[in-house]
């Protein structure tokens, strides 16, 4: 059962997306904030934003997958930005916020500190992070950079981001894998 | 009145913090350096004022600030400079604003000509920079200018203390007016609505409205469908639905009322308003509706749902509800469809008892039935907290609610439920091709295939079955040669049944070949390090080494079933679905496998336990008991773990908190409790936990769909309080606490017990 | 007429005293009312909670009016939430801006408790 109601910002694919982009060229971003940086991610991706509610932890994980929790009935997990940069573990009050974000068929949430913006970027005002051949910042994650007034807003592409964290680790244990080798002669 | 005095109070001591910024502000005010955010925030400072005097009445007040904030806006558009005078001027303003409030919340009037000098200084300010516009006689400020105040005449009544009587008598007036007032002429008026079609998108609801003209009286609405296109041609956020209101109400309704209803929308839609001639009075105060309105018509509700064209035009016109496109039912619904009953005639006389029905659906009926299941356990967790002997009502409710849950689970469990004969059907194909692969001649029987189970177990069925009966014929069925010498029929035979037993399925392979060679089971176990030399086991405990991991009889692979991927591996799947596998073996007259599997794997009874701050849920078929150890019973073993007495038996203890990390968890198995579990091949381990909360039957989630299989997590669940736990994978955490630099087993050898076969009832003890 | 399940109402204003008055007048007439100061913790809190009308002031610090209804219309998913601007401006000027922004109505400032409920109720029910 949900403990905060929340709600839907995008309905991610499908025409609705069309209807969207309010001249064609621009993307709409969700930016917020996570200390005193800016980040920003692609509205499409974005299913809901929620209040903060206690996640339950997951075993002999890094600190930035914090935990689970409930959205609706579903099992999401909620990694932690701050965490997943460098900047330890968030000590989290009602305050902060989780963005609930769609990749593929994968819902998970990334805990924020709050929601500063919605934007609407057109593709040259996407600057290309510095500094990528140098290996200080990988490059995967990053979409881009981009200025609102005088902020610097990172774009971040969320399907890199955590990648890593995907259930696409194969399982000796599967069924598919008995189905698998029975089928070769 | 108190409600009135407390708003008063807020907005005293916001105006004088107001007033403090306001202040500040100007105090900082030069005339060579403009700080427009200050220049704002005393804008709004003072607009707020004004905005709370003009709330209350206070009329003086109301027209100071507005000259004063007429300056200030102009300030800060920047149409007049900043003088050193003008900074004077707006402070005496300042000040001057202090004593109005003062005097208003002293309930006094202030000393007439208060403000003269400082509103002709104001406005001379502001006409300073404007040519040919003199300012006007500082008298007329007496009079609220018209633009603080609207010229609307319902707002001229709109002082709020005035009115505050008026919100509760706004609840109580929940129906329409006029059919009370039967003796007061009516006036009947005709109405056409024509939205635009992207009137959604400005938040406007013609549904609403029509809900606010039915409060001014008697509405007859009547909506035009002509210009709904097919459905494939839909645009849900577009309206096409148009609307003819015959309005009877009294004849105190004004037309600016009904105006007042579509006064957002004036400009996004065509509007005809008419007024017929007044009614007479109507006689018969109960019956207005009858005498009054036109061919009464059935009313409904302006319900939001529209069906396609088609279904519409079998609807008379009259019935029509009201309809916007932009309702969620137009979106999910497809083309309604005639209900049953009407289409039963069409049949003539032929019933149908099955109807189809997506599986979607039924599967957001048994999520909904799963969130159910979660509330009612978060309802009777709060119940507990309460004081007991009161709320006897509360509690007998939610014990029948939790009964009607329960049978409402069950219902839609059953129509989840299919018959296991899906599956069965696919196993001749599959005996005829193994059967030519082996030379064997082999004959299928099948029983119970009506045996009904959720359809996510019979989905989980196919994997496991097709090995099983590979394996049958590969190992145990003989060729027919050897059959014919040994007196059996030539082609063997596999029997394949399935039935309930005890709330759970079970599904037996028999074959009648040779059974297991359970010599050569022994030599491989112990040759593969599984088993001591010279371990006595039962045949039982033979028959099931099958099922260890990492035994593979190299020399029996075959054509069929050998591929690496052993007995072992259907085992660790079954066990994952809460399921459980043995096999009964006699030389020369063959094998049964037993499988058994829960009904559902929607659900799963499970016992809640606690370790530090997180709770986990064990599988209750895992359980073996509970209990709390002495320290007599502690025993270290090497050095290198802890193990413990139990029923005669040694177990390693397996400390949940070291193993899964968790922090303020108890330490000493003295103090907290053992968890005595039983794996699918039958090996104990005791989990040391902090506490047992109890017994529950939880909805079982996966984890995988949005994240990733995790060692010693078979799953997750979602408790009463919303919160999700884990459910543990009792085989899984063996394995991990191997892993973790423990030492293996505390016997030696291993002496599985007789694998399980169904249901075994076992003795459990709840602490 | 009662709403059935109680509609949730976001006020946003910078004055607390407006605030006040909005929350009390609908929390009387059956409304669930929430608060926000100004056009950002607005944005916050529709972000935090579904709410099913909004009432904006639009003289506000960090975030104005116009700018919070902008903004929420180009959340698709706010597209067709009701915003009312209340506002003590009653020229057309500003009704106008704040159509242009996407607002769906307005009420003029000061209000009638009346004039608000029923104004309320013809945007959400």
């Amino acid at each position: 059962m949900s403990m905060s109601s929340s709600m839907a910002l995008a309905t991610v694919g499908g025409s609705r997306s069309d209807a969207l982009s309010l001249n064609g060229t621009e993307d709409q971003y969700v930016s917020f904030t996570v200390g005193t940086e800016e980040y920003g991610v692609n509205i499409l991706a974005v299913r809901e934003i929620r209040g903060w509610t206690p996640e339950s932890r997951l075993p002999n994980l890094p600190d930035y997958v914090r935990g689970v929790i409930n959205l609706r009935g579903i099992i999401i997990p909620i990694f932690d930005l701050r965490a997943r940069f460098g900047g330890g573990k968030t000590e989290v009050t009602k305050r902060h916020v989780v963005v609930v974000i769609q990749v593929g068929e994968r819902t998970r949430g990334i805990l924020v500190d709050a929601i500063s913006d919605i934007l609407a970027i057109g593709p040259d005002a996407i600057k290309p992070p510095p500094d990528v051949d140098s290996g200080l910042i990988d490059a995967e994650y990053l979409s881009g950079l981009y200025t609102a007034e005088n902020r610097m807003v990172t774009l971040l592409n969320v399907d890199k981001l955590f990648a890593n964290e995907h259930g696409d680790h194969q399982d000796p244990v599967d069924s598919r894998a008995i189905a698998a080798n029975a089928a070769t002669p | 009145m108190d409600d009135l005095s407390r708003f008063k109070q807020t907005y005293f001591d916001e105006s004088a913090e107001l007033m403090a910024v306001a202040e500040a502000g100007l105090l900082r005010l030069s005339p060579g350096d403009v700080d427009m955010d200050e220049v704002n925030a005393i804008f709004r400072a003072v607009h707020s004022i004004k905005g709370g005097a003009g709330a209350f009445g206070f009329s003086e007040l109301v027209a100071f600030s507005h000259e004063f904030e007429t300056v200030m806006d102009e300030l800060r558009n920047g149409a007049i400079p900043v003088t050193t005078d003008l900074i004077d001027t707006l402070i005496r303003a300042n000040d001057l604003l202090g004593q109005l409030l003062g005097c208003a919340g002293d309930e006094i009037d202030p000393p007439p000509g208060l403000t003269d000098d400082t509103v002709a200084a104001l406005r001379h300010a502001l006409a300073a920079n404007r040519t040919g516009d003199p300012p006007q006689p500082v008298a007329e400020s007496a009079a609220p200018p018209a633009s603080a105040t609207p010229d609307d005449e319902d707002d001229e009544a709109g002082i709020f203390g005035d009115a505050l009587a008026a919100i509760h008598a706004a609840r109580a007036d929940d129906d329409p007016p006029g059919t009370g007032s039967g003796t007061a002429d009516r006036v009947r008026w005709t109405i056409r609505f024509r939205p635009k079609s992207d009137l959604l998108l400005s938040g406007n609801e013609p549904a609403y409205m029509l809900r606010a003209l039915r409060r001014l009286g008697e509405a007859d609405i009547h909506c035009h469908l002509d210009d709904l296109p097919a459905l494939a041609d839909l645009d849900a956020e577009l309206l096409h639905l148009s609307w003819t209101i015959t309005l009877t109400a009294d004849a105190s309704v004004g037309r600016d009322r009904i105006d007042d209803v579509f006064e957002f929308v004036a400009d996004d839609c065509d509007l005809q308003i008419s007024a017929d001639a007044p009614l007479p009075a109507v006689v018969e105060p109960s019956a207005p509706a009858a005498s009054a309105a036109p061919p009464p018509p059935a009313r409904t509700e302006p319900s939001a749902v529209p069906g396609p064209p088609a279904a519409q035009t079998t609807t008379t016109p009259a019935t029509t509800s009201p309809a916007t496109a932009k309702s969620d039912g137009a979106k999910t619904d497809g083309p309604a469809k005639p209900r049953s009953g009407n289409s039963g005639g069409d049949h003539g006389g032929l019933t149908t008892h099955t109807i189809r029905v997506d599986l979607d659906k039924i599967d957001r009926l048994v999520n909904m039935v799963g969130e159910m299941v979660i509330t009612q356990a978060m309802i009777a967790e709060h119940l507990r907290d309460l004081p007991p002997g009161q709320f006897q009502e509360l509690q007998e409710g939610l014990e029948q609610l939790a009964q009607h849950t329960r049978e409402l689970r069950e219902s839609v469990m059953s129509i989840r439920a299919q018959p296991v004969s899906s599956v069965f059907s696919r196993m001749p194909r599959l005996v005829r091709e193994c059967a030519t692969m082996t030379g064997k001649e082999v004959l299928l029987a099948t029983s119970g295939e009506n045996t009904e189970v959720d359809k996510t177990v019979v989905e989980n069925l196919v994997d496991p079955l097709t090995h099983m009966i590979r394996n049958s014929i590969d190992h145990g069925l003989e060729g027919p040669e050897e059959r014919e010498r040994i007196g059996k029929p030539r082609a063997g035979t596999v029997h394949l049944s399935a039935q309930h037993r005890s709330g759970r399925i079970v599904i037996e392979v028999t074959d009648d070949g040779r059974g297991i060679n359970r010599a050569k089971v022994l030599s491989k176990a112990i040759e593969k390090g599984l088993v001591q030399p010279g371990a006595s086991l039962t045949d039982e405990e033979i028959d099931n080494l099958i099922f260890l991991p990492g035994f593979s009889t190299a020399d029996q692979v075959s054509n069929l079933s050998g591929r690496g991927v052993g007995m072992d591996v259907v085992r660790r799947n079954i066990s994952a679905l809460g399921g459980r596998i043995g096999v009964y073996s006699t030389p020369g007259e063959g094998s049964r496998f037993v499988l058994s599997l829960p009904l559902t794997l929607a659900v799963l009874d499970g016992m809640v336990i606690s370790v530090g701050e997180e709770r986990f849920v064990l599988p209750l078929t895992n359980i073996v008991e509970s209990l709390r150890p002495k320290p007599v019973d502690l025993h270290g073993l090497v050095n290198k773990c802890d193990v413990m007495m139990a029923r005669g038996e040694y177990v390693r203890l397996v400390y949940l908190h070291r193993l899964f990390g968790i922090p303020k968890a108890v330490d000493d198995a003295t103090r907290g409790l053992v968890v005595l579990v039983e794996t699918e091949d039958g090996s104990r381990l005791g989990l040391v936990v902090d506490e047992v909360l109890g017994q529950q039957q939880v909805v079982i989630k996966s984890l995988e769909s949005n994240f990733r299989r995790l060692d010693g997590v078979a799953a997750a669940t979602i408790l009463g309080d919303g919160r999700v736990a884990l459910i543990l994978d009792v085989a899984g955490l063996r394995e991990m606490s191997r892993h973790s630099g423990d030492s293996d087993r505390a016997r030696p050898t291993a002496t599985p017990t007789p694998a399980l076969a169904g249901p075994s009832p076992r003795q459990r003890q709840t602490v | 007429m009662e709403p059935r399940v109680k509609k949730k109402v976001l006020t946003v204003d910078d004055s607390r005293t407006m605030r006040d008055m909005v929350s009390f007048t609908l929390r009387g007439a059956g409304y669930e009312v929430v608060e926000a100061a100004d056009g950002q913790a607005a944005m916050t809190a529709i972000a935090a909670s579904k709410v099913d009308l909004v009432i904006t002031d639009l003289n506000m610090p960090v975030m104005d009016g116009l700018t919070l209804i902008r903004k929420l219309r180009a959340i698709p998913a706010h597209r067709s939430l009701p915003i009312l601007m209340l506002t003590t401006e009653a020229d057309d000027s500003k009704k106008a801006e704040g159509r242009a922004a996407g607002a769906t109505g307005w009420i003029v400032k000061p209000f009638n408790p009346d004039k608000l409920i029923s104004v309320v109720q013809k945007v959400c029910g």
